[in-house]
């Protein structure tokens, strides 16, 4: 019904679309994956079987994912937005209920032998849905309250949660991606001065207040940030992995130890060395070169992301592409400052290398969105 | 229906610029990422290859045998007996629960150790070794050992754990060590790595806690060399550390015996200080517990009996129980009116039974009065009015600055938890705790130790001691630590005058062995040892005018917990004091028939080597002392406990 309002005078039907796919994005997200193999075959000490063979499995089906999905015209994916935001926000309520009744913190759902995390799914759908909503809204109620504070809400709503889980890492995440949407949109700067002041305000408030009599927080409490931005001060507890990491990073030099030849992570000095983690292997083994080359390709994969989407001329997918890429950066970037020490310890994995089904399928999902929206694109 | 097409032109235009500048933010990102990247892989990489290659070398802590604690003897009070446990580490195991059901079929484990373990797990970094079960045998232990190759994670480890050998004597006052919780590193700012050690003990209250600096000790460090699963491959070096200090305690673990068994099921407390030098010869509360359980991990079950025991096991009355100190507080009051020289040795009052003063009536114990009395009498026969009379005299200002001067009221710092500073009340503390002004009825209460005045028993020791030196002697509990003795505090005079201090004496001496005396059948007839002391019966109730009119009700119709206490404090010899006595007996009735015979007993038994000597009682009483003496289940000499006796 609505695709008529794609203005699409001329769109590849069946097979043809091959032709119309995005292939630079296509052949380096591939291309990152590929060192992910090679870092987990080394980090299992030359075993497929351990890690890699099953990465590589995944990364199959992912892909399949993403041509179904990049072949579903860009309009019923826009239409389908609210159903996928609702079903994430199901699923996480369902992991909020069934982990309280579990054990401890559980975060996924067993689905077929794969553990699917909501909070990874709940990134790329609330992209969807704010995209979706801006898509529809008239463009000259942006910037007021009432049309300010729904998106405002459908962020709030998976971040509060994603943190009861809790998971302030992705928590986080999900609050700045919305934020992006927004300010991609064109919601007036002042409403993104005003929220960011206050919360500088309050953080100055809080460690300003310290050692003095009107103290907001306990001493205690004060110690525990102390160590949750400087984990060194506690190098058997929190600072292990971040120091450990330093170590593996840095021992790596110019070109690396070579392939395999890594100490840190095949001694074991790594607890998270094939998940959170893995950055530290590349470094140690290819050293300055080889993680150089790798931060180029993720560059590399931003950057036609942002050419697909400033060619778009629907407002939908422009907003849809430019979310996820800022959703990748975000991983990107979080995960590589808590790995080389600029940022505290948090769970978050590095988009195509880390071990694990959950965040790689819905990565690949979302750049077959991607996909979608640049076959499908008004021309 | 779609918006006009100059708008989606425009608001492309926003969109763009926006994402241009989050693209600009993102390459500032990139470049701070490369550029820390470059910092830690070439500038610093010579540094960090050299943390690479120390990483195949893993130190780990040897923990330090814990200090010994002896008694002023060299008897042993707390020691160290070897420990034989299994722990297993995360990282290492694999598959915890299945190396654990393994584990479960090779030694017996309770769900409960299953249950802490997955706990603790949870917790800990997945290399820290965590304790699975503990106490094991010898046998259980080889079964592990043998059993090693198909558990892996798990291994076998000999460790030393506190033992407590004189168990109940000593609880109150060595406390006992337990394993370091969060609360306790919590006031820490940067803890020994000890105290990380998963199981470390340390001290949590009593002599353990308090000199837990001494007896903790040193760390000693192993050096390893690891293989890729953290497994060790050699020893490199090995730097051993140093044992905790030994404590030596001035008690004599004897006479703490001694009187532990002395008091047996009362609810009581009993202190024994050397006048001439402060040393703290038994402090003991009772009933007590026994402290070995506390560092096993005590059972619920067990915890419940002791928090529900409405004798108070687990406090320690000595130091920690405040009681109005009754009419042991009367030469405090007799001591301030003399020396402000409003009451000569010879003034009389006379006493018919009660003082009334604004209408209300102040009793004396004895309702047809003692008649005319002076001090020596006032103390012998207790008379309440004489000190009603003297105390409106001298104020509550002076007496409680008497008090102070005495030890009463002031904290007495020894290593013990949880010790009361009591009260010694003045119109300043009424003024700020009750927001009230002082009236003449309080200073009437306070003159004979009721009202707002409350000691434990040990200020009571000290105030003894005070009396019958005439010097501020101090109390101490340690004698060394590590062989250096502890200094002894200097005990300067009271001063006050020789004159006054003689007469307060004899007044006590009076007490003990006047024909009148209040504890004259607790006299003791042996010359070398005669002693002075006084009665203390403290009420914990109000008694009515109307009950007054029907008769009072004696001791033994009132449920336990509403009868007075007995109190007693007392010195010997008379001449050359060496040892002062404070007994406390919780709703024992009466002081001259609760507390003076066992406060008689117990300076005897400090006097002399054995038992007390029987010829130091009279000796229409020595029949009944030596079967009660013979029935006491006192401990052998190596401090095992007679089999009859409650565990």
């Amino acid at each position: 019904m609505s695709f008529l309002e794609y203005r699409v005078k001329y769109v590849p039907t069946g097979l043809r679309k091959v032709l119309y796919l995005n292939w630079p994005l296509i052949v380096l997200v591939t291309a990152v994956s590929a060192v992910g193999w090679l870092a987990l075959y080394s980090i299992a000490g030359g075993r497929m079987d351990v890690w890699a063979g099953r990465q590589m499995q995944i990364f199959a089906l992912g892909a399949v994912l993403m041509f179904f999905v990049a072949f579903v015209p860009i309009w019923f994916w826009r239409n389908m937005s609210l159903l996928a935001y609702i079903v994430s926000v199901l699923l996480l309520l369902v992991v909020e209920f069934f982990g309280a009744m579990g054990m401890g913190a559980q975060r996924w759902i067993e689905f077929g032998g794969l553990r699917l995390q909501p909070s990874e799914l709940m990134k790329v759908t609330l992209v969807m849905m704010l995209a979706a909503y801006y898509d529809w809204l008239d463009v000259k109620k942006t910037s007021r309250l009432f049309w300010v504070l729904i998106p405002v809400v459908l962020t709030v709503i998976p971040t509060v949660l994603v943190l009861m889980q809790p998971n302030l890492g992705t928590a986080l995440i999900l609050l700045m991606i919305g934020g992006a949407v927004m300010l991609l949109a064109g919601v007036s700067l002042w409403y993104f001065a005003v929220v960011i002041g206050g919360v500088v305000a309050a953080i100055w408030a809080v460690m300003a207040s310290r050692g003095t009599p009107w103290q907001l927080l306990h001493d205690y409490q004060f110690r525990r940030i102390d160590t949750f931005l400087d984990p060194t001060a506690d190098p058997l507890g929190a600072g292990y992995n971040i120091i450990q990491a330093q170590i593996a990073l840095g021992s790596g030099g110019w070109s690396g130890k070579g392939f395999m030849q890594g100490t840190q992570s095949r001694l074991n000095f790594l607890p998270e060395k094939h998940t959170d983690f893995i950055f530290t292997t590349l470094g140690e083994e290819f050293g300055f070169v080889g993680v150089f080359s790798l931060l180029v390709l993720y560059g590399l994969i931003l950057f036609f992301c942002y050419v697909s989407a400033i060619q778009n001329k629907d407002r939908f997918s422009t907003l849809l592409i430019l979310g996820i890429a800022v959703n990748f950066f975000l991983y990107l970037a979080v995960n590589l400052s808590m790995v080389m020490g600029l940022a505290p310890v948090v769970g978050v994995p590095l988009p195509f290398l880390s071990y694990g089904g959950s965040a790689m399928l819905v990565l690949l999902v979302a750049f077959g969105l991607i996909q979608s929206a640049h076959v499908h694109r008004p021309r | 229906m779609r918006r006009s097409p100059k708008e989606t032109e425009e608001s492309a235009r926003v969109t763009h610029r926006r994402a241009l500048l989050l693209g600009g933010a993102m390459t500032a990102m990139f470049a701070v990422l490369g550029a820390r990247m470059r910092y830690l892989s070439v500038d610093q990489a010579d540094q960090f290859k050299l943390l690479a290659e120390e990483n195949r070398i893993s130190i780990r802590l040897i923990p330090p045998a814990r200090g010994l604690i002896h008694d002023r003897n060299g008897k042993l009070l707390a020691g160290n007996e070897q420990n034989y446990r299994v722990v297993i580490t995360r990282e290492d195991a694999g598959d915890v629960d299945e190396v654990l059901a393994k584990l479960a079929h090779v030694i017996p484990l309770s769900a409960e150790d299953l249950d802490r373990t997955a706990k603790e797990m949870m917790r800990t970094s997945p290399f820290a070794p965590i304790t699975v079960a503990d106490r094991l045998t010898w046998d259980d232990l080889s079964k592990v050992a043998l059993n090693a190759p198909s558990l892996p994670g798990v291994s076998p480890e000999v460790g030393l754990s506190r033992i407590y050998p004189r168990d109940t004597d000593f609880a109150h006052v060595l406390g006992y060590v337990g394993p370091v919780s969060e609360r306790d590193l919590e006031g820490i700012e940067s803890p020994d790595p000890l105290l990380r050690i998963p199981k470390f003990q340390i001290g949590k209250i009593g002599v353990e806690r308090w000199l837990e600096d001494h007896l903790r000790g040193r760390a000693g460090t192993r050096r390893i060399e690891v293989n890729a699963v953290g497994r060790v491959m050699r020893e490199l070096e090995r730097e051993e550390g140093d044992p905790g200090a030994d404590v030596r305690l001035t008690i004599d673990a004897d006479v703490q015996n001694f009187v532990q068994a002395r008091l047996g099921d009362e609810s009581a407390a009993a202190v024994v200080m050397d006048v001439t030098n402060g040393d703290i010869i038994a402090i003991v509360s009772s009933p007590s517990f026994d402290p070995n359980l506390f560092v096993r991990g005590i059972s619920h079950a067990d915890y419940n009996g002791l928090m529900e025991d409405d004798h108070r096991p687990l406090a320690n009355k000595t130091v920690q129980g405040v009681y109005p100190p009754g009419s042991t507080f009367k030469m405090i009051t007799a001591l301030a009116a003399l020396k402000e020289g409003l009451i000569t040795v010879n003034t009389t009052v006379r006493c018919p039974g009660y003082l009334e003063f604004g209408g209300r009536r102040f009793h004396c114990w004895k309702r047809a009065g003692h008649g005319a009395v002076n001090l020596e009498r006032s103390l012998s026969e207790s008379c309440d009015v004489y000190y009603y009379d003297i105390a409106q005299r001298v104020g509550i200002e002076k007496i409680a600055e008497m008090g102070k001067l005495f030890g009463l009221g002031v904290r007495h710092d020894i290593p013990m938890s949880a010790i009361a500073e009591g009260i010694m009340p003045n119109r300043a503390w009424k003024m700020e705790r009750h927001k009230q002004d002082w009236r003449i009825g309080d200073t009437i209460n306070a003159s004979i130790g009721q009202g707002y005045v409350l000691t434990s028993p040990l200020q009571l020791a000290v105030m003894t001691a005070r009396i019958a030196t005439g010097r501020a002697v101090v109390p101490r509990l340690v004698k060394s630590i590590d062989g250096k003795e502890t200094p002894i505090a200097e005990a300067p005079s009271l001063g006050i005058e020789e004159e006054i201090m003689r007469k307060i004496r004899s007044g006590m001496y009076a007490v003990m062995n006047d024909e009148r005396g209040t504890a004259k059948s607790s006299r003791i007839v042996d010359e070398a040892m005669v002693w002075a002391g006084k009665t203390g019966t403290s009420q914990v109730r109000n008694i009515t005018a109307a009950e007054r009119a029907r008769g009072v009700i004696s001791n033994d119709q009132l449920p336990w917990n509403r009868r007075d206490h007995a109190l007693f404090v007392g010195y010997a010899p008379y001449i050359n004091p060496r040892y002062a006595v404070s007994v406390v007996v919780e709703h024992g009735g009466g002081g001259s028939t609760a507390a003076a015979p066992i406060a008689r007993d117990v300076i005897l038994r400090a006097m002399s080597d054995g038992l007390p000597p029987l010829s130091a009682y009279p000796s229409s009483q020595r029949n009944r002392i030596e079967s009660m003496l013979e029935k006491l289940p006192l401990r052998d000499a190596d401090g095992r406990a007679p089999s009859s006796s409650r565990a």
